[in-house]
């Protein structure tokens, strides 16, 4: 573990988390490999059944049965400087590290917060966890995280439960919850997925101002990349349980080394693009077909039944992901082509 | 908060009085004339005709109903034709077996359940989940009456643990009546804790599959802060109702428990003032119990209302 390099916070490495059921074997992670650099952010794209998600809880440790990791390593490097492995830690482990040097914010603002408890009491419980203060002092700092998120008239809404709250004002109490230990890492699995176009911008940008705050890095699972364009560093685009591309945000941009991140870009509408001066609409592009049972995968390349630059050579083997440019990867024996 | 609970506190009055007029109706309807009926066959038309004046049943159905109310508003429920005493003291005399049976047997019933009810949830498919579920299948399907035999059976007449019936002397302490109330609690505890908890399996497998227990985990407490801080006290919502429902079932369960005990209360007081058609009493009792059943259902609401603030609006 002492390999884990200094500016490094997060490394996986060839993670593989299964499902395995009496019947069948689902591998939902099957040997994700990324560093993610301190202060930094992450994202991880794909469309659902990817593996993002699944990736993002196997770090977190709050797999549900029968998810398990199979193998691999995730190295966390702590405040402290210590190293730990993710993939191997205990419950007990997981209690010191969770909230306070890892938090995590989830897609659904409705549904995250504990409808019983006012967001004051839950953002005082995650800091009374990990600190030794009093009930006042909690108070006190759940009020400060509530104002470093921005929430307007912050000290009457302390005592508000969150169901007198708007999507928008719970992801900023779920923000604010997952920062108030002041982590050195922060997941977000789709957290801007259920809301508005309008506050997921504003989210976004809260997070970024955070982010330059607190210091904290960020690991982003997105399914949307519009998004990724807006917070990401470096990007990894997963599918089928497999990474498929990873590169730097500019570059990938502007030229994608997977035809699967070249179709997702196309499948991103776009209104000067969608639109053409006559106010005649074009088709949106749709990549053909569906993600193939991750139980049941082709034998090459998973994405080849989709792909339209698919050659015989694609059906028989399963391609590596390779170097595709400068710190690029892409797993496709044509990246070198598109 | 007062407002929510002050339009319970009207709910439940309108309740009663719709409760009120029913068991008017009921007595009313009963067949037969009921003077009559208690005279037996052998009566003449005078003692009958001045049965009916002394129970009021002379006057027009209007009279007597605004005589009824009447009396149930002054606390006057008539008198009875066999105990020789008001109604009212004759159920207060037996209301104290009653209340202690209800509240024992449901504190068992709750004890039982709850904590087997989340840990079958908690450990889902286990060994133990599926014991358990053997187990109150069991609970739910044994008769009270026959559980209660087996109980006196066994603890009282073998091992002479506890008393086999009664509820001690005049003036035993009320320690000693309490201890006569264990058997017959703990039978109807055991009865009544099946339900309770396969409710609050169901319940907690609800909410242990929710978003916020999965945030809770991710701050970093214990699993049994997780379960019983945030689970448990998201699952007691449905999990009250049904213990308001196992609390009215009690009170009618006991009749069938205090018979087996031999127990001083109101079900073994309804129970014999039935069989010699003691009008008055079965009308002022049926109101009482009917009146509890409305009442654990207000209580119910006022924990509703402590348990969910999104219920106080």
């Amino acid at each position: 573990m002492t390999d884990l390099a200094p500016d490094t916070i997060l490394s996986v490495r060839d993670l593989r988390t299964w499902f395995k059921t009496k019947r069948v074997t689902a591998k939902a992670v099957d040997g994700v490999t990324f560093d993610l650099k301190r202060g930094q952010t992450l994202a991880v794209v794909g469309e659902s059944g990817s593996g993002k998600s699944v990736t993002s809880l196997s770090i977190m440790g709050l797999l549900a049965r029968p998810g398990a990791i199979e193998s691999g390593e995730a190295l966390f490097r702590d405040s402290k400087g210590a190293a730990h492995d993710l993939a191997r830690m205990g419950p007990r482990g997981f209690r010191k590290l969770r909230g306070k040097e890892i938090a995590m914010i989830f897609q659904e603002p409705m549904t995250s917060l504990n409808p019983l408890y006012t967001v004051g009491d839950q953002i005082g419980e995650m800091i009374a966890l990990h600190n030794d203060v009093s009930r006042d002092e909690a108070r006190k700092s759940a009020l400060d995280m509530l104002r470093h998120v921005e929430i307007p008239d912050a000290a009457n809404r302390l005592d508000d439960y969150p169901h007198q709250m708007s999507g928008g004002m719970r992801q900023r109490v779920m923000i604010a919850m997952a920062l108030s230990c002041n982590p050195s890492l922060l997941i977000a699995d789709e957290p801007t997925t259920a809301l508005d176009v309008t506050i997921q911008a504003q989210i976004l940008d809260l997070l970024r101002r955070l982010q330059e705050q607190f210091g904290m890095s960020i690991l982003f699972i997105t399914h949307n990349l519009g998004v990724v364009a807006e917070i990401a560093h470096e990007v990894v685009v997963m599918y089928a349980g497999r990474v498929v591309e990873h590169a730097p945000v500019v570059p990938l941009f502007a030229k994608q080394k997977h035809p699967y991140t070249e179709g997702l870009l196309a499948c991103t509408p776009n209104a000067e693009r969608d639109l053409d001066p006559a106010g005649e609409r074009k088709a949106l592009y749709s990549i053909p077909g569906t993600v193939p049972p991750i139980t049941n995968l082709p034998p090459g390349c998973a994405f080849e039944p989709r792909c339209r630059y698919s050659i015989s050579a694609c059906t028989k083997v399963p391609p590596q992901l390779e170097p595709a440019g400068p710190e690029r990867l892409s797993r496709c024996l044509r990246s070198a082509e598109i | 908060m007062l407002r929510a609970a002050l339009n319970r506190l009207i709910g439940m009055l309108t309740v009663m009085a719709i409760v009120v007029t029913i068991v008017f109706i009921i007595v009313r309807v009963t067949p037969g004339d009921p003077a009559a009926v208690m005279l037996g066959p052998d009566a003449n038309a005078a003692d009958i005709q001045a049965l009916r004046q002394r129970l009021g049943l002379d006057g027009s159905i209007i009279q007597q109903f605004i005589s009824y109310i009447g009396g149930i508003l002054r606390g006057d429920l008539g008198q009875s034709i066999f105990l020789g005493q008001p109604v009212t003291t004759a159920l207060w005399m037996r209301a104290e077996p009653t209340f202690f049976l209800t509240i024992f047997s449901l504190s068992i019933a709750t004890i039982i359940a709850l904590p087997i009810g989340v840990a079958s949830a908690y450990w889902r498919g286990s060994v133990f989940d599926q014991v358990m579920t053997a187990v109150a299948m069991f609970a739910a399907s044994v008769p009270s009456f026959w559980l209660g035999l087996i109980f006196i059976q066994t603890f009282a007449v073998g091992l002479g643990w506890f008393p086999t019936s009664g509820y001690g002397g005049p003036y035993s302490s009320l320690g000693d009546r309490l201890y006569h109330l264990i058997l017959p609690a703990t039978t109807l505890g055991i009865v009544s804790s099946a339900l309770i908890m396969r409710f609050t399996r169901a319940s907690m497998l609800d909410v242990l599959n929710d978003d916020y227990v999965r945030t809770a985990r991710s701050k970093g407490m214990s699993e049994w802060r997780v379960v019983v801080r945030h689970a448990l006290k998201n699952a007691l919502i449905p999990i009250l109702t049904v213990v308001g429902l196992t609390a009215a079932l009690l009170i009618s369960g006991a009749i069938v428990t205090e018979t087996v005990f031999a127990l001083p209360g109101v079900g073994n007081l309804i129970v014999s003032a039935v069989l010699r058609r003691d009008y008055p009493v079965i009308q002022g009792a049926l109101l009482i119990v009917a009146g509890l059943y409305v009442l654990v259902n207000f209580l119910i609401d006022m924990l509703y209302l402590l348990v969910d603030p999104r219920v106080r609006y």
